[in-house]
């Protein structure tokens, strides 16, 4: 999308078209000839292998929905009809919900990548917001789809997360008059459509998640083209000096990018068809209740380190304030990050920290799969878990805001190579 | 941090600890350790068991459990022929559409039943949630179909109830009144009467049926309730996966070639 194209239209027709609609042009330079830096690893399939997780949410969510009924009376049953009467009915159901779990793994990893790699700084900065903007969509698709099935966790789920926004009641306690509810309290009125998780809320639920996946494709788009101005980072972290850096991206990270998608489709299909169940909730096969609570509420696991982070906080609106800031503060990483160096590979100091970062997310991840009340027993002493779970967050926070400025300014990188092409052909190649 | 380490610590001390015996009598047990044949990879259902389990299913447990998302045709699933299928839904008492008069009851007070058709889901044993309620002491038999699903432990722990009545309450312990001790449901005390007695069906096929051998016959029949189409899945489950290693081998060496000369 951006420098030389050497596209050359071969006949008459695709002349014709590349004068109107240089469309072919265009598939041509980002998809054929782009160069890419010759260094990049596994971590950077993930990209890819992202963009084929949206495109089968899509096209197994549209099948879904032609058989799907977003009424409360109804839904829980049309979605055990889906998976029993519908032909391969149980497997688009399996597929979709167990790819929601793969889309979240492999953004995950891909987050992680970038932030390694230091791919969000200069001149990559839009590029990581705009990725930021995709995981928030992201995670509230996957927040509304959650609840459509209308089993017990669904409806507890929506009905916690909505009233999130209750907490702005201590902001603004009554609008308007002394007898008017609070700010918090109509913004989730009307996010309800009523006064509690009912029809009203699952119908706009459905509505909303239908149109966000595409929401998304269309923020892919601008994160490709953002991709492309640029070019892409490499594991080393320095900058394409000349083409002798560079591969096409045809046929070198095609079949790369191949290989290991069919490597995480593999395990994928292990899921689908071997632990359908694996990742999900057994009181999603009981219907929503209004009048029974389960005894112990959890989120999927790909928004338990954020769970873990709410309830670590007793006071409602911080908890919800620190929830909403663990998202914002990514938007900040690119100017957080002082380094010059893009690489952790050439950070030592920065390296052990990321990689305590990355225990910390796993280790909230864990925190919040546990009963709220639960209690460690370490020799003679008790810990209830609320207090890693503070440490936790503490240090997710501390992370960006304190030790990636401060490092970034302290620590002395090492060496880095000359070039990337010096680095594949030289045997300098970094052990990672 | 600095502070919240001391803090912690402090915190640990004051809180009182989770006295373990009292907890002990009210948390449930862990499910029994028990492994089906139709679970793992390889998994399948034996017939006989699932047939064994489905009259287990209506001998016993259709008096207060429905089971909606079964319909007569679907037990082909577990060997029935056509004409088994449409004997059993003919031999069922359907609560009858509206009669010619729009009448659903007749001039008793009793509804109106119908043979079945392969067609119905079999009859549930209430009208309403109500009506199961007045009749189970306020408690609410749930409906069975994906009960195996529902519940934490599935299968081992839907056994583990079923089996895991007649044992003595630890002392001090509490059994409500037209309760039942069972140490694998949450809170020990269960509405439910234990369904399975030596000999509460008389198998065909000559299995003795002790309580044990119901409970896994009927667990087995439930298991693949839950999910009519679980052997379906498995096997195209393999099939996907070994074209997926096979093209996975392709696609490696597609790779190699295409990067030999650039590193
Ligand atoms: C006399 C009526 C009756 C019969 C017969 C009966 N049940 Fe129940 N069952 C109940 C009631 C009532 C409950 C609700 C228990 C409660 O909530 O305390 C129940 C609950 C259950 C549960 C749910 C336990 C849980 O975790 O919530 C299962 C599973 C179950 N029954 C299986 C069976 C099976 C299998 C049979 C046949 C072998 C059977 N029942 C026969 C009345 C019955
Ligand atoms: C639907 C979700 C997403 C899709 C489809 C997607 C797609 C892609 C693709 C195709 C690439 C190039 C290949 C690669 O480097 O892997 C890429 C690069 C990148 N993405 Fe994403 N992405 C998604 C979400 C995100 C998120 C949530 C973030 C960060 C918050 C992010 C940050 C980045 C960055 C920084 C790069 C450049 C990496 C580098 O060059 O080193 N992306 N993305």
């Amino acid at each position: 999308m951006s420098g030389n194209s050497t596209y050359e239209p071969k006949n008459g027709l695709s002349r014709w078209l590349d004068a109107r609609l240089p469309i072919m042009r265009l598939a041509h330079d980002t998809m054929s000839t782009f160069p890419t830096p010759r260094n990049l690893n596994v971590w950077y399939t993930f990209g890819g292998i992202l963009t084929f997780c949206l495109g089968v949410q899509i096209v197994t969510g549209i099948v879904l929905a032609m058989h799907y009924t977003p009424t409360a009376a109804a839904a829980f049953d049309s979605v055990e009809n889906i998976r029993r009467e519908v032909n391969y009915g149980w497997l688009l159901n399996f597929i979709h919900s167990n790819g929601a779990s793969m889309f979240f793994l492999a953004v995950y990893l891909h987050m992680f990548r970038g932030l390694y790699y230091g791919s969000s700084k200069a001149p990559r900065e839009v590029l990581w917001i705009l990725g930021v903007i995709i995981y928030v969509v992201m995670v509230a698709t996957a927040f509304l789809g959650y609840v459509l099935p209308w089993g017990q966790m669904s409806f507890w789920a929506a009905t916690v997360i909505t009233n999130l926004f209750t907490s702005l009641d201590q902001i603004i306690p009554h609008l308007g008059g002394a007898h008017d509810p609070g700010l918090g309290t109509t913004i989730t009125q009307w996010l309800w459509g009523g006064f509690a998780v009912g029809d009203p809320t699952l119908n706009r639920f459905f509505s909303l998640h239908y149109l966000l996946p595409f929401v998304i494709a269309g923020l892919v788009v601008l994160h490709i083209w953002a991709l492309h101005v640029p070019g892409n980072n490499n594991p080393l972290g320095i900058d394409v000096k000349g083409p002798q850096d560079t591969v096409p991206f045809h046929p070198y990270y095609t079949v790369k990018d191949g290989f290991y998608l069919c490597l995480f489709v593999i395990l994928f299909a292990f899921l689908v068809f071997f632990a359908p169940d694996f990742v999900g909730n057994p009181d999603n096969y009981t219907t929503a209740n209004p009048l029974v609570t389960p005894p112990h509420i959890v989120p999927e696991w790909y928004l338990l380190p954020f769970y873990a982070m709410l309830r670590s906080i007793p006071q409602k609106l911080v908890g919800v304030l620190v929830l909403f800031g663990a998202i914002a503060t990514l938007l900040f990483v690119p100017w957080l990050d002082t380094s010059r160096v893009r690489s952790m590979r050439f950070r030592p100091m920065m390296k052990q920290f990321f990689w305590i970062f990355v225990a910390d997310c796993i280790l909230l991840g864990y925190l919040g799969s546990q009963e709220p009340q639960a209690v460690w027993h370490l020799g003679g002493v008790d810990m209830p878990l609320l207090w890693p779970a503070r440490i936790g967050t503490l240090y997710y926070f501390a992370f960006f805001w304190v030790i990636m400025p401060v490092i970034g300014l302290i620590e002395t990188p090492r060496p880095r190579p000359d070039s990337i092409a010096a680095s594949v052909l030289g045997n300098a190649q970094a052990a990672e | 941090m600095r502070i919240a380490l001391p803090l912690a610590v402090v915190f640990a001390l004051v809180v009182p600890a989770l006295a373990d015996d009292a907890a002990n009598t009210t948390d449930p047990l862990p499910p029994k350790e028990v492994a089906f044949p139709f679970q793992g990879p390889f998994g399948t259902y034996d017939r006989e068991q699932l047939q064994r389990g489905f009259q287990v299913y209506k001998e016993v447990c259709s008096a207060c459990h429905s089971l909606n998302r079964i319909a007569y045709h679907d037990l082909d699933g577990i060997g029935f022929d056509a004409a088994q299928i449409k004997a059993l839904a003919a031999a069922a008492k359907i609560p009858a559409e509206p009669n010619d008069k729009g009448e659903t009851y007749d001039s008793d007070g009793q509804r109106l039943t119908r043979p079945g058709i392969p067609a119905d889901t079999l009859p549930a044993p209430f009208a309403n949630e109500k009506a199961a309620r007045a009749n189970n002491n306020g408690a609410l038999p749930p409906d069975l179909s994906v009960i195996v699903k529902a519940r934490e432990g599935g299968a081992a722990y839907v056994y583990s109830i079923l089996s895991g009545f007649g044992q003595k309450p630890p002392p001090g312990f509490h059994v409500l009144a037209n309760k039942y001790y069972n140490p694998y449901f949450a809170g020990r005390n269960i509405s439910m009467p234990p369904p399975l007695t030596e000999g509460a069906v008389t198998y065909s096929d000559g299995t003795t049926a002790s309580v044990d051998q119901e409970a896994k016959d009927v667990v087995t029949f439930l298991s693949w309730a839950s999910e009519p189409k679980m052997e379906e899945r498995k096997r195209m489950g393999f099939e996907v996966i070994l074209f997926l290693l096979a093209l996975a081998g392709l696609l490696y060496l597609s790779y190699r070639r295409v990067w030999r000369d650039m590193h």
